[in-house]
């Protein structure tokens, strides 16, 4: 019987570490792979022309389509483990099962079997970095790349090409696909798996270079796209992540004569792998409302602001060049991304992080919707449980990451003119040195949209608000919100899950906290009144409890002064466990 | 001999509590499971289903009130609406849902004469703040005892019409007559509105927040502590704060204050800063020896000078900008009270003596946090050994440590969690 295979690139562009097609080449007469490009979906592709079937429309209408024309038998593709993909995928599985179409699947696009990882959690996703690298201390090695694919590896399979395949099948041009291309300038980010293997190796060498495997110090070139970035070919699956994982091994042992490589080696692809785990079996992770990791917040509505966040018209130079780099070339260094992503949301701006998630989505190349989505709730402080206290200053970080201001030059020329000492706060310049510097602030150049210092001090008194609400629930068992019980047990057990056993105190409330400190000496912050849960028996549920629906909101903690008897000054927490 | 439980029978507790344990226990009891004949859900004791009601949320309870006319009644039980927080928010302003304006009305018609707790949540937008103030303006029968008033986003309650604002406030003051517990931070409100809670609650004013009221002057706040002898809190900004307040704060009729949070904020750059004498926070803390001072700083660095010349008893110190390490040497030398401290910023010369000698002096210290801050990890253990024991919550970024000759960033996770006599690791920020 004839052995018809289908392989569906998704993500995944590549030949090497591609165990899903490979697997699938196997005793198969005739191979063809396809990129389906869904009208929803067109917007970034990074596809390369070799034996590619470029096919449009939606895949539950295009497979059952080619399972009869090309008489499939065989359909694989790299495992996807995004919610939306999940879902599609298992639609795409009916169909084949009913085209009695074999599926074969492998994981590739991930370190390891994600699944495994929330297995060994009980269950649940780990909701704090440290715990998920407590995990991944304990799961088995990750797997070796699967060989490159080669025309060995095809031997006897053919992919049969009509003569008309480049009309019916080719690789559509970027005008086709409806992208302006007059006056583009040359790609900082070429795309394909060629490239992304050459940056491999230079990333490679560079790090060598770097020999003690510290990140290297901020300065201000780091902001510059650099030939050894590699996370545009990452997020496409153009490179392996599990080969660059294993390539950092060897070059590790290599340079430094030792056995076991620190975590922190990895870092970029095990954030990316955290950022995986915990979105997929969450498909509101994108969202606020209905996400069970997601803190409620009240974010701002406010299109006209977020507009000119995301064209670079805020008045901060700082973050207007960071803005304009991301849309001319798709790319910022993360340091970046932070800097940004604060003076949207809990910095300045006060507008919700899912906002934030739609321009970088739209911009930024290597954007994938776990890790997008994830990294805006980490730096909005709306999840995992992040400090909320320190505030990346529009004008201040800019100035000590890149005093001179070059960078600011570059991609905002209109302030060319304007000396160092003025370029992050151009609304204090002088009179003569706005003249000098052709730019008037007002006139060519925005004012700043927003007064910092009252901005953040507004801004932290609202996360405080919020953050104390929620250290409500810290001990309250049944009437807490699951995931933050679950998240504070994490706690818990986190510090007990290295080798050495801690001192047995009770500290168990420092890995997470609430607020600035502990939500006693939040309480000492001032705040006490209003945590004071002498009413909590009544008043069980706010909008961060997951049963709380509806428009109908319940009263919060309001000060019962009377019922929690006053100790010394400092404590008075002990009136936040409900009584009766 | 079975006994049926109706209402008004009289048994040996008396009176419906009696009832209620005997109902509890039988219900509890698996061996009178049968027994429950006379017991069925409209004879549910009011009591019971009070103490139910107040477990649900308001939407359940609302949905549970639908079902019979009993369990309405209880729904409208005063002890259900002491506490209330309404919600106002406009869709083209929030993501949130607002208080159903339904259920404001019903709560305004029949319980706001129950109302003892209440708090405003506002979005950014003026008519949530001018519908907060209709509501107050018609709490006429209440007495409350806790009012808040709280904007979740922008400050929109300095949006509105002031008089509008000090009309709806005035009405609360004047018929509650036992506020213990007022929050009004970034309000319009000013000295007359506070003259009128003063005559009207100081016997019962406990806590006062009013952080970034610019309409108020030292005068007004000056008349609150001197007629407000129980009051143990007070949040405010520092253009407010004058040796006066505090000698008047710890005046012997004063109860002892508890807490004390003075936020000093730049408008402008290059602003000036008056300073406190020593003999005034002497005097406070002789008054209060035990008060919690917390002071939040959005100062430019420049305007540090008036600060941390001479000892402070601050316990809680944030600062929310960039702060210099000359200012952060000065807090190791005149705030022996501290506690508490958080620094948000500072620049890129390594903090190293600074935290040292903090470690050294400020005995009580028990919690620190560091934003983009550079310490060298050498100097980081020393701090660490110098006041682990004590140290309860230790939030450094990162991207704070700087390694050295001794320490690599991936050691030092051990060094410090040896000392702190607990796992630790710096806070992380995702990498790319």
């Amino acid at each position: 019987m004839t052995v018809n295979t289908v392989h569906w690139f998704r993500k995944g562009l590549r030949l090497h570490d591609n165990p899903a097609l490979r697997d699938s080449i196997r005793g198969s007469d005739t191979l063809r792979c396809i990129y389906i490009l869904d009208p929803w979906f067109a917007g970034s592709s990074n596809v390369s022309a070799a034996l590619l079937f470029v096919i449009r429309g939606q895949p539950t209408d295009v497979f059952p389509r080619l399972f009869k024309e090309w008489q499939i038998t065989r359909l694989s593709y790299e495992y996807d483990s995004e919610p939306f993909g999940k879902e599609r995928d298992a639609a795409i599985q009916k169909l084949a099962s009913e085209a009695a179409v074999e599926v074969v699947v492998r994981i590739s696009h991930t370190l390891y079997d994600l699944d495994r990882i929330i297995e060994l959690n009980g269950g649940q996703p780990p909701l704090t970095y440290k715990r998920f690298q407590a995990l991944i201390n304990r799961m088995d090695a990750v797997e070796l790349p699967a060989e490159r694919i080669t025309l060995e590896t095809m031997q006897s399979c053919v992919t049969p090409v009509s003569e008309n395949h480049d009309d019916k099948f080719g690789v559509p041009s970027l005008e086709e696909l409806g992208f302006e291309t007059e006056g583009l300038p040359t790609a900082v980010w070429p795309g394909g798996e060629t490239e992304a293997l050459q940056r491999l190796e230079r990333h490679l060498e560079r790090k060598a270079w770097v020999a003690n495997y510290e990140r290297p110090r901020m300065n201000a070139n780091s902001l510059l796209a650099t030939p050894t970035g590699l996370s545009p070919y990452l997020r496409f699956g153009c490179l392996s992540c599990r080969l660059f994982y294993f390539k950092l091994t060897d070059l590790y042992k290599k340079v430094k004569k030792n056995s076991s490589p620190p975590l922190s080696l990895y870092g970029q692809l095990l954030w990316r792998e955290f950022f995986y785990t915990t979105a997929t079996n969450n498909p509101c992770f994108d969202k606020m409302e209905g996400n069970p990791v997601c803190v409620q917040i009240p974010w701002d509505r406010n299109p006209e602001a977020l507009a000119k966040w995301a064209e670079g018209r805020t008045g901060f130079a700082w973050i207007d060049a960071i803005m304009t780099q991301l849309r001319q070339e798709g790319w910022i260094h993360h340091l970046a991304r932070h800097a940004v992503a604060c003076f949207l949301t809990r910095g300045d701006l006060w507008i919700s992080w899912e906002e934030g998630v739609k321009v970088f989505e739209e911009l930024l190349l290597d954007a994938d919707w776990s890790v997008n989505a994830g990294s805006w709730m980490w730096l909005s402080c709306s999840s995992f449980f992040q400090q909320f206290f320190h505030c990346y200053c529009p004008v201040g970080f800019g100035r000590r990451t890149d005093p001179n201001g070059d960078y600011i030059r570059r991609y905002l020329p209109v302030l060319r003119g304007f000396p160092a000492k003025y370029i992050y706060d151009p609304w204090n310049a002088p009179e003569e040195v706005q003249k000098a510097a052709k730019c008037i602030i007002g006139v060519h150049y925005p004012k700043p949209m927003v007064h910092h210092a009252e901005a953040s001090r507004i801004n932290i008194e609202r996360m405080k608000q919020i953050y104390q609400q929620l250290s409500c629930y810290r001990g309250l068992g049944k009437d807490g919100p699951s995931w933050a019980e679950a998240a504070a047990d994490e706690g818990r057990q986190s510090l007990c899950s290295a080798d050495d056993e801690p001192d047995g105190t009770s500290h168990s409330q420092d890995s997470i906290w609430f607020g600035f400190f502990s939500p006693s000496s939040v309480l000492t912050l001032g705040l006490r009144s209003w945590t004071d849960a002498g009413q909590m028996s009544s008043s069980s549920s706010n909008r961060n409890h997951p049963t709380c629906r509806g428009s109908l909101t319940l009263q919060s903690n309001t000060l019962m002064l009377e019922a929690s008897p006053q100790s010394d000054g400092g404590g008075g927490g002990q009136g936040r466990h409900a009584t009766t | 001999m079975k006994r049926g439980l109706q209402d008004n029978e009289p048994e040996d507790g008396g009176g419906p509590s009696g009832e209620c344990e005997r109902t509890l226990k039988r219900l509890c009891d698996p061996m009178s499971q049968g027994d429950l004949e006379g017991i069925s859900w409209e004879n549910l004791p009011q009591e019971i289903l009070l103490h139910i009601f107040q477990y649900l949320p308001l939407l359940d309870r609302a949905f549970a009130s639908q079902v019979c006319r009993r369990w309405n009644l209880t729904f409208h039980m005063p002890e259900l609406w002491r506490c209330f927080e309404f919600e106002l928010n406009q869709p083209a302003s929030s993501y949130l849902k607002a208080t159903h304006p339904d259920l404001i009305k019903q709560i305004i018609k029949k319980h706001s004469n129950h109302l003892q707790y209440v708090s405003f949540k506002v979005d950014s937008s003026r008519e949530s703040a001018e519908a907060a103030c209709d509501i107050l303006s018609q709490l006429v029968n209440c007495s409350l005892k806790t009012l808040g008033l709280i904007s979740t986003a922008r400050p929109s309650f300095m949006e509105m019409p002031r008089s509008h604002f000090i009309s709806a406030l005035t009405v609360v003051f004047i018929n509650s007559k036992s506020l213990s517990s007022l929050r009004i931070d970034d309000t319009p409100v000013d000295d007359p509105s506070l003259k009128v809670l003063v005559a009207n609650n100081s016997d019962t004013l406990k806590l006062l927040k009013m952080s970034s009221c610019p309409h108020v002057s030292p005068a007004g706040i000056l008349c609150v502590a001197d007629q407000c002898h129980g009051l143990r809190e007070l949040a405010l900004n520092y253009h407010l704060l004058s040796d006066e307040l505090l000698i008047a704060l710890s005046s012997e009729k004063h109860v002892h204050l508890e807490h004390l949070r003075i936020d000093v904020v730049s408008e402008n750059p290059g602003q000036q800063f008056h300073t406190i004498k020593r003999s005034s926070w002497d005097a406070m803390v002789l008054h209060s020896p035990k008060f919690n001072l917390v002071m939040y700083f959005f100062l430019y660095e420049e305007e540090f000078s008036p600060f941390f010349q001479d000892e402070i008893p601050v316990t809680h110190l944030y600062f929310g900008r960039s702060v210099s390490k000359d200012v952060l040497g000065r807090v190791g030398l005149t705030c022996p009270r501290l506690v508490e401290l958080v620094v948000c910023a500072n620049g890129l010369r390594p903090l190293d003596e600074e935290l040292i000698r903090i470690a050294q002096r400020c005995t009580q210290l028990s919690a620190i946090g560091l934003g983009e801050c550079e310490v060298s990890c050498s100097a980081f253990v020393e701090f660490v050994k110098m006041c682990g024991d004590r140290l309860k919550q230790l939030s450094i970024m990162e991207e704070v440590l700087v390694p050295d000759s001794r320490y690599e960033l991936d050691d030092i996770h051990w060094e410090v969690s040896k000392h702190l006599g607990r796992v630790w690791f710096p806070d992380m920020m995702p990498t790319w």
